[in-house]
């Protein structure tokens, strides 16, 4: 509970950091389409939104800052959403 | 002691706040009002269903046309399994008891965001609007059958956008639901409520609560995608321009596969607090229970496919599906093992509930057990979209959640309305409403079997048997029905003053006066080492 009321300072400049980085990989996510990448195209945008949505759950939503639990919580969110896409991938890679 | 309160005007129900008559109720931030909001709206939808079902079962009375042509039954269908789905058993249990009873249960005052509970509601009934819109005005009512399969859901005619928008907006009902009760059960719990002391409705409310959650916004964004792709031509899921519509398949069942758990693990929850009550005795394998509606939560997002066997997956990814659907099997298993080794020396006191509570099993165990016809590959193909499926889902959805809404109905009427309903009349209905239940869907596992494919308003004449007993069923059912909701609406009103705790339970909303306090307790309730959800010892 101490931890809740615990106001945490946070530098604008690292908020600014964190708007870089996410404009950075929105371009980058745009960027990658022109290139061929045969089966990977899913799995490359993937990765930028992975990256771009850790990236706002720790700094924009304090993730960091959380109890562990709630850290657990959104790592199991995420292990689902890997789970289902790679189930998904059992058929298109597969498929006669 | 119903009458303390009721005098006092300090029950939920007769309580002033800020509005007065209608205002007072659908403005009211109070779990308990806005769990009988719901209540009210989804009873008013399941009539609606209700009979859009019996009008499907005249039509099949006979081969050939009897009361509607192939495109009102396509339309008739659509919007059945839509309301049916998306408005009744989905928030069903969840939005109706879980509002009522869960912080109850737990001990508190009310859910954590009690105005966003209210703007669940709110968007509930939007959502509503927004499909009986798509019904009555426009280009003609949807006819894609509640599935909205692509690339049929947008090269149809039919006026299918506000029946996508509606179910988008239902869907985000769902999801503030589903976060209220997960905030509600970390954080509100009583002094002394420890995990492994929650009720297990509460707990299957909190297995659910993270599907609606997690599960939901696919299908949100998939309605999206079907949108644009009709408004747009975006081509995500049309073949001409290099979409897939086997992906819509995989995305509208990643939500709407885990969905069928959102239907039945609080009517589980519901039922595991019925058996121990009418068996005066521990609910054998507490913690078994648990594990299995948490196994089942999560396994239940994995099998999906299951509905797509014969839609052109590949072959590794049947083989997956097929496996995972049996494992998911036993933890279902494992629930009724369960309630049965509970009943099991009990000193079983046989009531209303208890008689919906065992139906239920039974209803549930055939619907599950012909799931394993269909999760295996070799069978599945053979009564693939055959009537064999309907009677599977129908024993399963409406066996399932709908006899443990009944269940519940029954079971928390008293606590609710602070009166008893009239106990012979709703004995006759349940077993009126079982045997037209019976009559109705069982012949269609055997039509099934024969051949006869579902979504038709025709078929042949060797099915006509079959396909008289099951309307003939349709017409027992809805008398049972109509038995079952005269004899709760009267008993809201006119029924004998009900005691606090009639069924001599264990949980803490049987410790509260009938109708409860508007903060449901006087004073919070703490635990004790020996208190607990089933110590009937």
């Amino acid at each position: 509970m101490s931890e809740d009321k615990h106001h945490h300072i946070v530098p604008y400049r690292l908020y600014v950091i964190v708007l870089l980085a996410l404009l950075a990989l929105t371009f980058g996510s745009i960027g990658i389409t022109s290139i061929e990448l045969g089966e990977f195209t899913v799995a490359a945008a993937l990765l930028f939104a992975v990256v771009k949505s850790a990236l706002v759950l720790t700094y924009f939503m304090h993730l960091k800052y959380d109890k562990p639990y709630i850290k657990l919580m959104v790592a199991f969110v995420f292990a689902i959403f890997v789970v289902v896409i790679v189930i998904t991938f059992l058929d298109y890679l597969y498929r006669v | 002691m119903h009458t303390t309160n009721a005098v006092n005007g300090a029950n939920y129900l007769t309580y002033q706040g800020k509005y007065k008559g209608l205002l007072g109720w659908i403005f009211s931030t109070d779990h308990k009002r806005i769990g009988l909001l719901y209540l009210y709206s989804i009873a008013t939808m399941f009539a609606t269903g209700v009979l859009l079902g019996l009008a499907m079962k005249f039509e099949l009375l006979a081969p050939g046309k009897t009361i509607m042509d192939a495109q009102t039954y396509n339309a008739t269908f659509t919007v059945h399994g839509v309301i049916m789905i998306f408005m009744v058993v989905v928030p069903g249990l969840p939005a109706v008891f879980g509002n009522l009873m869960l912080p109850i249960m737990i001990g508190a005052k009310d859910v954590a965001f009690p105005k966003l509970n209210l703007l669940s509601w709110w968007l509930y009934v939007t959502g509503v609007v927004l499909v009986l819109c798509a019904l009555l005005f426009g280009s003609g009512t949807p006819d894609t059958g509640w599935t909205f399969y692509a690339p049929y859901s947008f090269k149809s005619g039919t006026n299918l956008l506000p029946a996508i928008f509606g179910a988008f907006v239902l869907g985000f009902s769902s999801i503030l639901t589903g976060l209220n009760f997960l905030v509600t059960i970390h954080r509100l719990r009583c002094p002394g409520m420890k995990w492994t002391k929650l009720p297990l409705f509460v707990w299957t409310l909190y297995g659910t609560a993270w599907i609606q959650l997690l599960a939901t916004p696919v299908v949100g964004i998939t309605l999206v995608l079907v949108a644009l792709e009709r408004v747009f031509g975006v081509g995500v899921f049309d073949p001409a321009l290099g979409g897939d519509p086997v992906l819509y398949q995989h995305l509208f069942w990643i939500y709407s596969h885990p969905a069928v758990y959102i239907m039945i693990l609080p009517a589980m929850g519901a039922i595991s607090e019925i058996i121990p009550t009418f068996s005066q005795k521990h609910i054998f394998g507490y913690k078994a229970i648990i594990a299995s509606t948490m196994a089942i939560a999560f396994v239940g997002y994995l099998v999906w496919g299951h509905h797509m066997f014969t839609a052109g997956m590949s072959g590794t990814a049947q083989y997956y599906f097929s496996l995972l659907t049996f494992i998911v099997a036993i933890p279902s298993a494992i629930k009724v093992f369960n309630w049965i080794s509970t009943m099991y020396k009990g000193a079983i006191n046989i009531q209303t509930p208890f008689y919906w509570a065992v139906s239920f099993i039974f209803v549930f165990m055939v619907g599950g057990l012909s799931g394993l016809v269909l999760g295996a590959l070799a069978t599945d193909i053979y009564v693939h979209d055959t009537a064999f499926v309907v009677a599977h889902f129908h024993y399963i959805v409406f066996g399932g959640t709908g006899f443990a809404f009944f269940a519940a109905m029954h079971y928390w009427f008293p606590k609710i309305f602070g009166r008893m309903y009239d106990k012979a009349w709703a004995n006759v209905g349940w077993l009126i409403f079982t045997i037209g239940f019976l009559a109705l869907y069982s012949p269609m596992f055997y039509l099934g079997m024969m051949g006869m494919p579902r979504r038709y308003y025709d078929y042949l004449e060797e099915f006509h048997g079959g396909n008289i007993l099951s309307t003939i069923g349709s017409w027992v059912l809805v008398t049972g029905f109509i038995i079952i909701v005269t004899n709760l609406i009267r008993s809201a009103r006119k029924g004998e003053p009900a005691e606090m705790n009639p069924w001599h339970s264990k949980t803490l909303e049987w410790t509260v006066t009938s109708p409860p306090p508007v903060l449901n307790f006087e004073k919070e309730p703490v635990l004790g080492e020996k208190d607990g959800p089933y110590n009937y010892d």
